[in-house]
């Protein structure tokens, strides 16, 4: 049966191969891979062999996911180990004829299946400082901004809040410092509210202290991992360390803030 | 009776994309309890996909906009069905609500003279897309969650409504379940603003993630509400085709904003084959001017491929039938061919449309800068919802809300590309202020226990049959994925009586078998039993779309019947209502379209 609207998009012949996938399967924690085989086509990423298997054989199966385009973040898991979305890793650029591994997420708690919690990440970005603009410049309520004062928060305004890089980062993922480290995501959060061109809030002290800045040691891998490559490192966190020394280390600054708590 | 997890609120908020944040940060800014709910994480919903920008009448880039020319553009969009209160004031608030975007953190593009920059858009006379590249949704989403944040509004993340709870003729709370644990919670609210999206989960080719199910237009008919212009659904005319698993994945109309041209298989620009009388004076009649329309050039008029929406996907559905369409069934949108108009195009593309450069590349294997994209039709946009009052956004039924895709309105027949986040902020904001306000002047509704209990047992159907494993027991996914084949193939871009007769019988069908569905497993996480459940709303709503469009018998906006292909002056007067018979029957009711006042009559007028 077809009506006036019955295209050929989606509906043509296809070559189909088989591919085998090692899923983890379990609840909290406690689990194991379950195997998997189903025919694979052209074009597919991933999360469509995850929605096969699901449709066909495991209707259950706890995998989060929305936009299917790389654009909200949702479906971040660890293809044969590395953190990525799902949604945008093609089927043809993994390794022909080797069972495909996905595991959730390692650096946050295991919820089921293919999704973890990830709530401490919207504690986090609770406890920093807001976004604080000066006045107005026009009556209106305006600003006069130009495009090469926003060009560099604009990079970091591109995050689509995966955590993949917080799921890399050591400091997070083998050493657990969750309650005093902020990970990648959260620098580059605090770098997009320093940089703004708008913004007069002061961040740099509680970068040092109760975010933990200091902990990173630049190995680059937040940014290896990053699918809008934002030069988490490079461009946040450096800088971002510039400050704190700057602004907290500097022997001038540090006389000058003495005098100026006296004052005060 | 088991005891449920309790919240109370004065207004709870269902649904935190674009409108439910707004709403929720402009009650909690009025002094309430405020509760949001969101189906996936904070920050996940639809918004996120939303590309081109933010159409407001700012006159940064063209001094020559001013909210007249942006309500009266609105109205030719949707052939003047709109709810004309409703596009007046999205007209008049929309620059105040960018402005105030900005305030909150948004990093807009700038104009060379430090303001907000503007980009041209289907339908709109002059460049009024506030953007960032073309990821403006993210931005604005992001910037309405940081603010939100601090506002003391309660979020309750992964969770979903199934049911609104009433108290006599006003709503009194809602019922839902949480998807970590499936845990079923209890929000008591005085007022509720729904703002769930939209239903493109009923096709088959959809831009829409698997939330849009049709959540609140569903919750409201149940509810008592009505619903409107249901007929209305935006096939966006510009969604990937190739390869199949990426299939109706948005490619942003910004592509043609910023000179991209739609060819056919024989390289002809077939836009300029068929320009509807009511363009005909705005739109360019050659390709020279059209490009220089998209370089800013105040005296030329637009290219025909920024014809709305609704027309441009039914000129390419010609081509492909025609037999002039691409391999995949398709037609091509190219923008690489502006290297012969501009040096370093190849740059200028990936700085103006990074996201789509970006899609292409990695979902595709084709580079845009140097090749043509294949694109087709892909659902994308329901004009109809619940049918609310223009200025509070409050449904026929008291203390219920609804704002952004799933309220009705302002779009009329066909929805301006860069509207939608316009209309979110707006109308967003104002159900928020009247949701507030509702809550300040009601007290708490009384929750009917029995209603309650029959909800949680309807719930939980599935699993038993499941766990029975009953022989006729059906898949949930194989029910989504059938009615999205008749959805697609009989209500679809063209319409006629006999098919939409045909899938209402399916959908009757379809209903039967959903009624069997069974999942397997527990309730931690579980996808299939969340998609057993989303399937009576969508049912819902596909029912809605397919009666209201069978009884619209003319063609108008995304509304096109092959048997009735003109538009018809008594017709489009009226605006089509749905609501549940007391029979439980769904009733289809004809509402004349009041009479606009004169002064907007004239600015119409002033605007052809």
């Amino acid at each position: 049966m077809s009506g006036a609207n019955a295209s050929p998009i989606g509906r043509s012949h296809q070559e189909m191969t088989p591919v085998t996938f090692q899923v983890w399967r379990g609840s909290r924690g406690e689990g194991q891979f379950a195997k998997y085989t189903t025919e694979i086509s052209e074009g597919m990423v991933v999360l469509d062999a995850i929605h096969k298997i699901q449709a066909e054989q495991a209707n259950d199966l706890g995998v989060r996911w929305n936009c299917k385009a790389g654009k909200c973040g949702s479906c971040s898991a660890e293809i044969n180990g590395m953190p990525r979305l799902m949604c945008m890793t093609r089927m043809n650029e993994l390794p022909a004829g080797k069972p495909v591994i996905i595991e959730p997420m390692k650096s946050f708690p295991h919820i089921r299946d293919l999704v973890t919690d990830v709530s401490w990440n919207f504690e986090v970005k609770k406890k920093i400082k807001k976004f604080k603009p000066r006045p107005p410049d026009n009556p209106d309520g305006s600003w006069r901004v130009f495009q090469e004062d926003v060009d560099r928060v604009q990079e970091f305004r591109k995050c689509i809040e995966c955590f993949l890089c917080q799921d890399v980062c050591h400091v997070l993922r083998e050493h657990q410092l969750h309650k005093e480290f902020i990970g990648p995501r959260f620098f580059v959060y605090a770098a997009a509210l320093e940089m703004h061109p708008l913004d007069i809030e002061n961040r740099v002290e509680e970068l040092a202290k109760a975010k933990g800045i200091g902990y990173c040691n630049i190995t680059k891998c937040c940014t290896a991992v990053c699918p809008e490559n934002i030069k988490i490192t490079d461009n946040a966190i450096i800088p971002l360390k510039e400050r704190v020394v700057d602004e907290l280390y500097n022997p001038i600054r540090r006389l000058f803030r003495i005098f100026k708590s006296k004052e005060g | 009776m088991p005891e449920y997890p309790t919240f109370e609120y004065d207004v709870l908020v269902i649904g935190a994309g674009g409108a439910g944040l707004r709403a929720a940060i402009e009650a909690s800014a009025a002094g309430v309890r405020v509760g949001l709910i969101c189906k996936s994480l904070l920050g996940k919903a639809h918004t996120v996909m939303a590309e081109g920008g933010i159409a407001a009448a700012l006159s940064t880039t063209d001094s020559r906009d001013n909210w007249k020319v942006h309500f009266a553009d609105t109205m030719r969009g949707g052939q003047y069905i709109n709810n004309w209160r409703m596009a007046e004031l999205h007209a008049k608030e929309a620059p105040a609500c960018v402005r105030e975007l900005e305030a909150w953190g948004a990093v807009f593009d700038r104009t060379t003279d430090g303001k907000i920059l503007q980009r041209n858009f289907g339908g709109h006379k002059f460049p009024r897309l506030a953007h960032v590249g073309d990821r403006t949704g993210l931005e604005m989403i992001r910037t309405l969650q940081d603010h939100g944040i601090h506002q003391g509004i309660e979020v309750h993340m992964e969770c979903t409504v199934v049911s609104l709870l009433k108290d006599g003729e006003r709503v009194a709370g809602a019922f839902g379940y949480e998807r970590e644990r499936g845990h079923f919670l209890l929000f008591k609210a005085k007022a509720i603003v729904l703002a769930t999206g939209g239903v493109g989960r009923a096709y088959k080719i959809t831009s829409n993630s698997w939330e849009y199910t049709g959540d609140g237009q569903a919750l409201a008919y149940n509810a008592g509400a009505d619903l409107q212009d249901m007929e209305f659904v935006q096939f966006h005319p510009t969604g990937m085709i190739w390869p199949p698993s990426v299939a109706g994945i948005l490619v942003t109309e910004g592509v043609r904003g910023e000179g991209g041209v739609l060819r056919n298989s024989v390289g002809k620009r077939f836009m300029f084959d068929d320009i509807p009388d009511a363009y005909k004076a705005q739109t360019a009649d050659n390709e020279l001017e059209g490009w220089e329309y998209c370089q800013g050039n105040k005296t030329a008029r637009r290219p025909p491929e920024l014809l709305t929406r609704d027309h441009v996907a039914r000129c390419i559905m010609r081509e492909v039938k025609a037999g002039r369409g691409s391999p995949h069934g398709g037609v091509y949108l190219d923008i690489a061919w502006i290297k012969e108009k501009l040096p370093n195009a190849a740059e200028h593309i990936k700085r103006k449309l990074p996201s789509m450069y970006h899609q292409f590349k990695q979902l595709a294997d084709i580079d845009i800068t140097t090749t043509p994209m294949e694109v087709g039709p892909t659902t994308h946009y329901i004009m109809g919802g619940v049918r609310v009052h223009a200025e509070t956004q409050m449904s026929t039924v008291p203390g219920l809300f609804a704002a952004g895709e799933c309220g009705a309105g302002l779009h009329g027949a066909n929805r301006l590309g860069g509207n939608s986040l316009s209309d979110l902020l707006v109308f967003g904001k104002r159900a928020g202020r009247y949701a507030a306000e509702f809550a300040k002047q009601h007290p708490p509704g009384r929750i009917n226990e029995d209603q309650l209990q029959s909800v949680a047992r309807w719930a939980l159907q599935p699993f038993e049959r499941g766990a029975l494993r009953e022989s006729n027991a059906e898949g949930p996914y194989r029910i989504q994925h059938e009615l999205q084949d008749k959805m697609q193939d009989l209500v679809g871009i063209v319409r006629t009586e006999a098919e939409m007769m045909r899938a209402l019988d399916e959908i009757t069908s379809l209903r039967e078998r959903a009624s069997r569905v069974g999942v397997e497993g527990n309730r931690e996480y579980n996808t299939g039993w969340h998609t057993a459940l989303d399937l009576a709303n969508l049912l819902t709503v596909s029912e809605a779309i397919t009666r209201a469009a069978i009884e619209r018998k003319e063609s108008r906006g995304g509304h096109f019947r092959e048997d009735y292909p003109d538009k018809v002056k008594n017709v489009g007067e009226l605006n089509i209502v749905i609501r549940r018979g007391r029979d439980g029957e769904m009733q289809i009711v004809r509402e004349k379209i009041p009479e606009m006042p004169g002064e907007l009559k004239q600015v119409i007028e002033e605007q052809r």
